[in-house]
């Protein structure tokens, strides 16, 4: 019997990549998937900690994928590696902070690497790209950019739209059938939707913009603000996950506040208290504060009458608040919630 | 619990604070270093994780013992079951 070529199968959860890897399943080939942890991933997060999502069944839609398939899925956290992309893309952003291109070359080179090392011994990698489907990253001129830049070259197969594409090494060496692979193009996602029937596909995810919070605008503006705050274009994972969190409100370049807007929030925030300073409303009802950057004593007095006017005593003359700094003693003052008229719309970050 | 528990003493894994998928890939990485036949227990905040870590168990074909929630904490213990 033929020896039974292996396909890593890059998995992002959406339906393109659950039908190009069924295409080569259908074709006889091991595949087992791939499936990048960035930071920035709309899966889960938002979901866990809001409530009102909760009402959704929830669930990570690439292991949904793969259950579909009937094949392994291997989760790799590149949050690391990944900032390097977010903070210098050689081929720039798309409409928002999204530097999909480079993200798509990177991905595919972090899918090269653990494919085809020695252990793993896998002989080629799939994508669900289809020419034309985004207007940055998936057009004609950008798939063999992607092949060449990530370093997979011919190895690189897309079964959607192979058949716009130059033959690869897997259609050569008569791996897989090129007649029995696709020509999708274009934002039309009828065929795709055709092909999900075929193969029985119904409860696929479809993701409105991308696959990440980079492509949404609001997300954006926010990470954007906290470049121009601190006067450098750098972040840490946990400042990229609380962008996802609460309201964001900036009374000055060196800080700004970070409001929980409900239960699940506010417990999520919690878990940040050690590292940074906060402020909790002892008078009333009311959402825990975070405080980011690097506040003074006015500021934190500030800060807590902003956190005042969250709570229930809005209304009050005073709030008594108790006003946290890690390594300091922690402090109980009375402030008045600030007015609606003192908080200008431009510090909503 | 059965017999396993036995030749391997359970292991543990502390993913609180960590949201999905997270505490799934520090199974997964975790998982790597363990033997057949090894128990882990998993411990995280992430109410996702009662869905995500049975998902993975199954397309990774690792058994699911039981899921346990005490207050806040979410227990998914489960065999290691390499092919
Ligand atoms: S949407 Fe996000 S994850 Fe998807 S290619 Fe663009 S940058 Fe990468």
């Amino acid at each position: 019997m033929a020896h039974q070529r292996k396909a890593v199968a890059l998995i992002s959860g959406g339906l393109d990549s659950l039908l190009a890897a069924r295409v080569m399943l259908e074709q006889n080939i091991h595949v087992e998937g791939i499936n990048f942890y960035t930071g920035f991933c709309v899966e889960g997060h938002t979901h866990a900690i809001r409530k009102k999502h909760q009402l959704k069944p929830k669930r990570n839609n690439a292991l949904w994928s793969a259950e579909q398939l009937g094949i392994k899925l291997h989760i790799i956290d590149i949050s690391e590696e990944y900032k390097d992309i977010v903070i210098n893309p050689k081929h720039g952003y798309g409409q928002n902070l999204n530097p999909c291109l480079d993200c798509k070359i990177f991905m595919v080179n972090q899918a090269r690497a653990w494919g085809f090392m020695a252990d793993n011994d896998f002989d080629f990698i799939i994508t669900g790209e289809v020419i034309g489907q985004r207007p940055k990253s998936q057009r004609k001129e950008t798939m063999p950019v992607i092949a060449r830049e990530s370093g997979v070259n011919d190895r690189l197969l897309r079964p959607l739209c192979a058949k716009n594409l130059p033959e690869t090494l897997p259609e050569r060496e008569g791996w897989v059938d090129r007649d029995a692979l696709y020509g999708f193009h274009g934002r039309n996602r009828k065929p795709q939707m055709a092909l999900a029937e075929q193969f029985g596909f119904t409860d696929y995810a479809q993701p409105a913009g991308g696959c990440c919070f980079l492509t949404d605008a609001n997300y954006s503006k926010k990470l954007a603000d906290l470049w121009q705050a601190r006067g450098e274009r750098k972040y840490e994972i946990d400042d990229i996950m609380l962008l996802k969190i609460g309201r964001h409100i900036r009374p000055a370049q060196n800080y700004k506040v970070i409001i929980g807007r409900e239960e699940g929030e506010n417990n999520y925030l919690e878990g940040y208290r050690k590292q940074f300073a906060h402020i909790r409303i002892e008078s009333h009802f009311g959402p825990l504060t975070l405080v980011d950057g690097t506040p003074d004593q006015e500021d934190l007095l500030q800060a807590a009458r902003i956190a005042a006017r969250f709570s229930q005593g809005r209304d009050a003359g005073e709030v008594r608040v108790e006003i946290c700094v890690p390594g300091l003693d922690n402090r109980f003052v009375n402030v008045s919630p600030i007015p609606a008229q003192e908080l200008p719309k431009n510090w909503y970050v | 619990m059965s017999s396993e528990n036995k030749t391997f003493p359970k292991q543990t894994l502390d993913t609180r604070g960590l949201l999905c998928p997270l505490p799934v890939i520090r199974t997964q990485d975790r998982i790597k270093d363990l033997q057949n036949g090894a128990v882990l227990e998993v411990v995280a905040s992430d109410p996702g994780v009662l869905h995500d870590i049975p998902a993975w168990c199954r397309v990774h074909g690792h058994h699911l013992i039981e899921t346990e929630q005490v207050g806040l904490d979410i227990y998914v213990r489960l065999r290691v079951c390499k092919d």
